[in-house]
């Protein structure tokens, strides 16, 4: 299914991670995913999260720059192999990917992935 | 007045003055025996490249009162310029000197528009800086409504704005910028609705056509230059008319010279250098021959206005704010330039100077405009490399650009503060 996710720019700098986690946590805004990925001078944060409206707000109160993105989430089994049949129907139908990240909590497995076309991508995976 | 007459009148008041601070200046007396040079050689404005230069240093040996060829009872008020380094330079006027000023800046006012109609809205900061006195006068002498706002309280300033009905706006040009953000995102502002301004004076720091585009935009006005400097006197040595094309300088009072920084030999008419000034009518600090730093040039054709009176082109920085990077020389204005070509960005920005391992090192931290941070990795990079390819083929060595979150470049509510050089700070 297509969700939101909230992105987030950070400067490089020691303790802004934890500026947005504190800030979300005051909120009571609970996380459901959190990747971080970075170039050499600022990173971009995306997270899921229980209230994605309420944490977009108190964060862009603290005048952090956020984002809103629709990204496609899957539940996949979380089995050998169930990931790349997935990612050879993506790449089957010519569809890029500009990231993904994946976690398992024992029994399931989920998957974030982003891309241009977000419908077309749900769409296919949806079948 | 045609520049014929312009140029008699230079020549007499120059006469006057250089006798006056020669008879009552110790300082004067010693550098032009120094030089060799008499009181009765000058005998026009021509003559004026026989005196010897000024610059800030004397100003400073001297202080407090040491250039001051009043004597203190006829001085009526101080000014002092910021002094970063080290002691100030204190301005002293008397009574004329302050109409003399108050006349430069109403002449600006009224070239921008100003009637008694108006009511100007003086942001600059009050006190010793010349700034909000200077317009202050300036405005009541053309006979507006002056406000005297001072710099700072953002809040308030948006709030008399509107309820006051400000028609002129008096700031620094960052400082008017940062206003019009703050004015942008307060969702109980709208600048046609609520607010009455047609004009801006921004000065006390140079600026770039791309800033004016940029003011003119999002406050709705027309954003007029106003130059000056504490040690010719404040605002008001000179402004922009209506055609925005060259700031005016009033040189029955203030007469403008360009110099090679260099050899000090004055330059071709219409060549670039460094600005000196001679005041003509100065009674309480006189300046001869003052060296500004400012870069610039001077153009003599008659303006379409209608103007005589010569014109400045765009400051280009100063002759001590110029930084060796790398053995180039680089202006923090020509860089401010360069980012205002790339709309994504919004203009702010602080150079960092060091040197690793005998290496210069020059890093710019920039914010875009909020609309531009986005999920996208790839696109913020672009940005990032189309910036720096195009500084590199402006000023020929390559900067490490940094993109910030938005709000972490420092804010200056005076002039604003560009550059760290770690370099000079080491020594």
């Amino acid at each position: 299914m297509i969700i939101d996710q909230l992105s987030i720019f950070l400067n490089n700098a020691v303790g802004r991670v934890t500026e947005v986690t504190t800030t979300l946590g005051n909120a009571g805004v609970n996380l459901k995913a959190f990747t971080l990925s970075e170039s050499s001078d600022f990173g971009i944060l995306r997270l899921i999260t229980e209230d994605n409206a309420k944490a977009a707000e108190v964060l862009r109160e603290n005048h952090f720059a956020v984002n809103l993105t629709k990204v496609v989430y899957l539940e996949l089994g979380d089995t050998p192999g169930a990931l790349s049949e997935c990612i050879q129907r993506v790449s089957d139908a010519g569809i890029s990917i500009e990231y993904m990240y994946a976690f398992s909590t024992g029994n399931a497995a989920s998957v974030v992935v982003r891309t241009e076309d977000v419908e077309s991508l749900n769409a296919l995976l949806e079948v | 007045m045609d520049r014929a007459q312009l140029r008699e009148l230079q020549s007499e008041r120059l006469v006057k003055i250089v006798k006056y601070t020669y008879d009552n200046v110790e300082f004067y007396r010693k550098r032009m025996d120094e030089a060799g040079v008499k009181p009765s050689d000058i005998k026009s404005i021509d003559d004026i490249s026989k005196l010897p230069f000024m610059q800030k240093k004397d100003l400073r040996d001297y202080y407090p009162f040491g250039t001051f060829a009043a004597p203190l009872k006829d001085i009526v008020r101080f000014h002092a310029s910021s002094g970063t380094t080290g002691k100030p330079i204190v301005a002293g006027y008397t009574q004329n000197d302050l109409d003399n000023w108050a006349e430069g800046v109403a002449r600006c006012l009224v070239a921008y528009g100003a009637t008694k109609e108006d009511i100007l809205q003086v942001s600059y900061g009050y006190g010793l800086f010349t700034g909000g006195l200077g317009a202050h006068d300036g405005g009541q002498k053309v006979g507006s409504t002056v406000i005297p706002m001072s710099s700072g309280n953002t809040a308030k300033q948006i709030m008399l704005m509107k309820d006051l009905g400000s028609t002129g706006l008096c700031c620094t040009p960052s400082y008017a910028l940062f206003l019009a953000e703050t004015i942008a995102e307060d969702p109980d502002t709208d600048i046609d609705r609520d607010l009455k301004l047609k004009f801006g004076a921004f000065g006390a720091e140079p600026w770039t056509e791309n800033m004016r585009k940029e003011l003119e935009a999002k406050l709705h006005i027309k954003a007029y230059d106003i130059y000056g400097l504490t040690e010719v006197s404040g605002p008001g040595v000179g402004g922009e008319c209506e055609y925005q094309d060259g700031t005016h300088l009033w040189e029955d009072m203030f007469f403008p010279e360009i110099i090679d920084p260099v050899t000090l030999q004055p330059v071709e008419p219409g060549q670039q250098g460094e600005l000196v000034f001679t005041t003509l009518l100065k009674e309480g600090m006189p300046v001869i021959r003052y060296r500004t730093r400012d870069l610039t040039h001077l153009i003599y054709d008659k303006c379409r206005c209608g103007r005589t009176m010569v014109r400045m082109g765009r400051i280009l920085g100063r002759s001590d704010d110029m930084m060796i990077i790398r053995g180039v020389n680089v202006f923090p204005s020509t860089i401010e330039s360069c980012i205002l070509e790339i709309p994504e960005f919004n203009g702010q920005y602080f150079v960092t100077v060091d040197r690793v391992r005998n290496v210069d090192t020059f890093d710019i931290d920039v914010e875009l405009r909020p609309e531009y941070y986005t999920d996208n990795m790839d696109k913020m990079l672009n940005l990032k490399a189309r910036l720096t390819m195009r500084l590199v083929s402006v000023l020929g060595i390559k900067p490490v650009i940094h993109i910030v979150e938005p709000n972490t470049i420092a804010r200056s509510q005076g002039k604003a503060k560009h550059v760290l050089d770690k370099r000079s700070l080491d020594k």
